[in-house]
């Protein structure tokens, strides 16, 4: 009987290695992490990634400018707009364009739209991946009516593709003042009903409270932005700092915690969203009137030189980097995505923590696998 | 600091190197040799206090290959860029950076696996996106054996 326990306790404290993924439903995408195990602790993490790897960086070597933009729709297809804003923005700095006053209203208000589905599929998915079912299909029954909205405007549901160098593609649509104000009515009310569900739930709480805490030096230092940065302490949104389209005439908080752990990680999304609709409320009633693009040349070119534009996606900084040679297609381009910074830090997250808290970690960063491998 | 201010602030570290005031930025171009013991100083340093890595862009110019580093400091907001060359395509080297940012670690593994970009020092250097067989696609002269033409 001894020598049969000793045996027991030898075979825990060998460690070994187990896939999660690359088709493991936690990991939102096709991702595979190698977890090396003691017992129940995590050890090491290594991700391993390229599974959706499309090349779009050298495909937009080969592409004109207006191309590019529904190339970046495929990479944060849950902030397919904010993508899209990011490349106007950076060939608008670049040809010196001043965009008309309605575009930027439009394009901030489809922003902070995105931002809000975003955040609730993030909720839904968090609140799924935790063992909550009813939050998968609350937070998609509320997010469907913001897809309604941009497929009236935009005819695209997720890959909108509604920007264009100089403006927006179309008008908006009669009825998107309406519709807008009837979304934020109705999720002003059913926000409170997501917080009884999973913010004050115990075992929620137990399952993110003190766990994968992010130190403000570590975010800094790996490059962590967006939520999960600002849930750390570290103040990095764009939108304040640095702003663009219409974001310097409304009054909104920049949304900042010093824990840092999943909770917060969490909390922070959630606050944004109260945010994001203080923004759209407004900016909604006084919609400029005027053009919805100014005119183009039929190709566009731009000035040799390097241009660099940062926006604020739902999960970070969004960085694009042209460098042009004077043609009409860029010579590199560079997209600094928000996924890729959180995705170096997730190895030392999830040291020390067990196998079921990875899964808690891995949600709380809020990943989207595509914009990881592009 | 101001894009001026950075530009002389750098060129009181070291006088030899070339400093242009951008569009946007101060910019950089640094020969490899000096490019870690700067980008060291320019994080320690009080005035500067570069201490978030934006990007490590690789490119590919033609003869030769570069890496470009977009740093930023969190308490001032300032940017810096840094630019390197090196004319040996072979066997391009560059130092990692990733002692000194610690989230460098997969950029530098981006600019290996998509342009064979070396970095020195790097605890971990493998491809990240391809398997080890294939070419380095962001090169200007790769050459894709399966691609489609009509």
């Amino acid at each position: 009987m001894e020598e049969k326990v000793k045996e027991i306790s030898t075979e825990e404290k060998q460690e070994f290695t187990i896939n999660v993924g690359p088709q493991h439903p936690s990991t939102h995408g096709v991702m595979r992490l190698v977890v090396s195990l003691k017992g129940e602790v995590v050890q090491k993490v290594e991700p391993h990634i390229g599974y959706i790897h499309r090349g779009i960086e050298k495909m937009c070597e080969s592409l004109t400018y207006p191309q590019i933009i529904h190339l970046t729709d495929r990479m944060d297809y849950l902030a397919a707009h904010i993508n899209n804003e990011a490349v106007c923005l950076a060939v608008e700095k670049a040809l010196e364009i001043d965009i008309p006053d309605r575009v930027k209203v439009i394009r901030t208000i489809m922003s902070e739209l995105t931002r809000i589905q975003s955040h609730e599929l993030f909720w839904a998915s968090y609140g799924m991946d935790l063992g909550g079912q009813t939050c998968y299909f609350y937070g998609l029954r509320d997010r469907e009516m913001v897809l309604d909205i941009f497929e009236e405007t935009t005819g695209g549901r997720m890959l909108v593709s509604y920007n264009y160098p100089g403006g927006v593609m179309y008008d908006l649509h009669p009825n998107f003042q309406k519709r807008v104000k009837e979304f934020l009515k109705h999720f002003r009310k059913v926000l409170p009903e997501y917080d009884s569900i999973l913010t004050g739930n115990v075992i929620f709480h137990q399952r993110t409270m003190g766990i994968g805490p992010l130190s403000l030096e570590d975010a800094i230092g790996y490059g962590v932005t967006g939520p999960s940065g600002r849930a750390s302490g570290y103040s990095c949104d764009v939108r304040k700092h640095e702003p663009y389209s219409a974001y310097d005439r409304v009054k909104f908080n920049e949304v900042i915690y010093n824990e840092g752990d999943a909770y917060h990680r969490y909390l922070a999304r959630m606050e944004e969203m109260r945010e994001s609709m203080n923004i759209i409320d407004q900016l909604i009633d006084n919609i400029p009137e005027g053009p919805y693009a100014v005119k183009m040349k039929p190709v566009i070119k731009l000035p040799e030189g390097e241009y660099f534009q940062r926006v604020e996606t739902p999960r970070g900084e969004l960085g694009v980097f042209i460098i042009s040679d004077g043609n009409k297609t860029p010579y590199r381009i560079k997209f600094r995505t928000p996924n890729f910074g959180n995705l170096s830090v997730f190895s030392h997250l999830v040291k020390g923590f067990k196998i079921a808290d990875l899964i808690s970690i891995f949600g709380s960063l809020d990943f989207v696998i595509p914009d990881i491998d592009r | 600091m101001d894009k001026v201010q950075i530009g002389e602030f750098i060129r009181s570290l070291d006088s030899d190197l070339d400093i242009k005031e951008g569009k946007q930025f101060t910019e950089v171009i640094i020969p490899p040799s000096k490019l870690h013991s700067l980008a060291s100083l320019l994080k320690e340093k009080e005035e500067t206090s570069f201490d978030f890595l934006v990007c490590i862009t690789g490119v590919d110019y033609g003869n030769e290959l570069g890496v470009i580093y977009h740093l930023r400091s969190t308490k001032y907001g300032h940017t810096v860029v840094l630019k390197s060359r090196t004319a040996d395509r072979e066997k391009p080297v560059f130092d990692s950076v990733t002692d000194i940012w610690k989230g460098a670690d997969l950029h530098e593994r981006e600019a290996f696996d998509l342009l064979g970009i070396k970095f020195a020092n790097h605890p971990d250097l493998r491809r990240l996106f391809l398997n080890s067989s294939w070419g380095f696609p962001l090169r200007k002269d790769y050459i894709d054996e399966d691609i489609i033409t009509w």
